[in-house]
């Protein structure tokens, strides 16, 4: 068997954030949770719930980064009116991206510098404080930088751990994992993000360079490597078109 | 039953200036375009647009006919972010109300229901609420939940695009996905459908089951025949998204002098001059194809 690459690990990583997560819908934004999902229910997690990122469920998924117009097998209909009736319901389990994050998981997806007129526009908050503020949301991070892990993020779309404890309402808030291309980051009793593990390859010295708050990762384990079954599900079955490797390169922390 | 069809000319009559217009679809798919396209060729202005925006909020901003845009998004899909979009914000050019996603949801059934709010969890704790200084929360009577009170997003008119329709308003959509086309219909106080194609009453089923009958009559007030008028949008699945002239759209839109150039081409003529002025775009690019 060939090298196991870094976007390999990544995907087991992403794949046990579903672990044990029963009968629920598995929403997914990037390739890698994209791959993670389809692992996991391939693996640990088999009642879990995939869509076709379009409006159907799928009992068998279509051909990664297409719909179910290109294969696959229909198992309901999820057009997305439906979709916020599910988050209301708390039976969805979501991996997101995050253009910042702070220390205590708050994410940025809408734009930077002032609402009123930013110095960037980006994609808005789209689902992020419903995501947050309903059922269990991790984030994916393709590129670990000190520009991504920010002390403050400018706007706050998914809710962090310290507003979350802080005001009243939030009883489903659950911020489970950020993984990384260097990285599995967890949170502490205190709400504070801290590492994992470290991808094989990766330093801790490296992870605290490329972090914009204090993350010490003296110490942290490896991260697991994905085993054979795992492996050959990623390269033959999930992902045969390598999507993975173009999300994250082979070379290490880049 | 009464006769609703109008034209695209009367259907510019109806939109004054000042007035809180819905559009439905969802990022750049089944957008009523063509009479989007219409608004740009009036004198309407300072217009609120409420919106799951895809192309519509890039038009109507790069036309100056829009004061407030009221969202849950702003995407073309394929292409992250409407340049014109970015653009407008980025230099402060009209004031903006983002929601969450579920939460514009929430205030358009608000609306359609004829509330002024109903409470949801989405949006607690975030910044929605900073962005949005009038947004309160409000306290469950029954226990000790906190939810915020979304407020009822009403239009005076909603805009939608539907593959098949009747003269009285009856709507049809056969894509995948209604999007939230009746809740925007019932949200308004008027509504305006554009359709692929007036047809019988009787013919509505030919096409799909009863359940594809999206819009009653109840909330409509004209139907515009507008063959491809969702274009570039998609309109599954009569079409799909015209990927080639997006592109050519959001690069243009990026550019003065090739926005100058996209709009003398496309949108200063009438609807069926832009259909054609799409027809010669491909043209010349399979000619440009066959060329290399």
């Amino acid at each position: 068997m060939t090298e196991i690459t870094r976007a390999e690990v990544c995907a087991a990583a992403c794949a046990d954030a579903w672990r044990d997560a029963g009968e629920v819908l598995a929403h997914t934004a990037g390739v890698l949770p994209s791959i993670g999902a389809r692992l996991a229910r391939l693996t640990t997690s088999p009642d879990l719930v995939l869509t076709d990122g379009e409006a159907y469920f799928m009992s068998d998924p279509p051909p990664l980064g297409r719909t179910a117009a290109d294969g696959g097998v229909v198992e309901g209909w999820v057009p997305y009116r439906r979709v916020f009736d599910i988050v209301a319901s708390g039976r969805r389990q979501s991996m997101m991206g995050a253009s910042q994050i702070d220390r205590y998981g708050n994410q940025n997806i809408s734009l930077i510098g002032d609402w009123r007129r930013p110095t960037r526009q980006l994609i808005g908050v789209r689902g992020a404080p419903g995501n947050t503020a309903n059922h269990r949301t991790d984030y994916w991070v393709a590129r670990h930088t000190p520009k991504v892990f920010v002390e403050k993020v400018d706007v706050v779309c998914g809710v962090g751990n310290d507003r979350a404890r802080g005001g009243k309402g939030l009883r489903f808030h659950d911020l489970g994992v950020v993984i990384t291309n260097l990285a599995v980051l967890d949170y502490g009793d205190d709400g504070r993000l801290r590492v994992r593990s470290l991808h094989p390859g990766v330093t801790a010295d490296e992870v605290h360079a490329n972090t914009g708050f204090a993350l010490d990762a003296t110490g942290a384990p490896e991260t697991r490597l994905p085993d054979g079954t795992e492996l050959r599900l990623i390269r033959e079955v999930v992902d045969p078109g390598g999507l993975r490797e173009r999300e994250v390169s082979r070379g290490a922390g880049s | 039953m009464g006769d609703k069809s109008m034209s695209l000319e009367d259907f510019a009559g109806t939109v004054e200036s000042g007035m809180t217009i819905g559009i439905g679809g969802w990022g750049s798919r089944r957008k009523p375009m063509a009479l989007v396209r219409r608004l740009l060729r009036s004198d309407v202005r300072d217009l609120t647009v409420v919106t799951f925006g895809g192309p519509d909020v890039g038009l109507l901003c790069a036309a100056g006919k829009v004061r407030k845009l009221v969202y849950g998004f702003v995407s073309l899909d394929s292409i992250a972010l409407d340049p014109h979009f970015r653009a407008v914000r980025e230099r402060g050019g009209v004031e903006t109300a983002e929601y969450d996603e579920g939460m514009f949801v929430t205030g358009l059934r608000a609306a359609a229901s004829r509330l002024s709010f109903l409470p949801t969890r989405a949006g607690l704790g975030s910044d929605v609420l900073t962005m949005n200084p009038d947004l309160v929360t409000i306290a469950s009577p029954y226990d000790d939940e906190e939810y915020v009170a979304m407020r009822a997003l009403r239009l005076d008119a909603a805009l939608v695009h539907v593959n098949r329709a009747d003269r009285a308003g009856n709507a049809q959509y056969l894509g995948p996905d209604p999007y939230f086309d009746d809740l925007f219909a019932m949200a308004a106080d008027r509504c305006y459908v554009s359709t692929e194609r007036i047809v019988e009453p009787a013919d509505l089923l030919a096409a799909g089951p009863a359940q594809s009958l999206l819009i009653s009559r109840l909330f409509v007030n004209g139907v515009i025949e507008a063959p491809r008028g969702a274009h570039f949008t998609s309109c599954d699945p009569d079409y799909g998204r015209d990927e080639a002239f997006q592109a050519h759209y959001a690069s243009a839109a990026r550019d003065a002098d090739s926005w100058r150039l996209f709009r003398k081409t496309f949108l200063d003529g009438d609807e069926r001059a832009y259909q054609e002025a799409v027809a010669e775009f491909h043209a010349n690019r399979d000619g440009q194809e066959e060329g290399r």
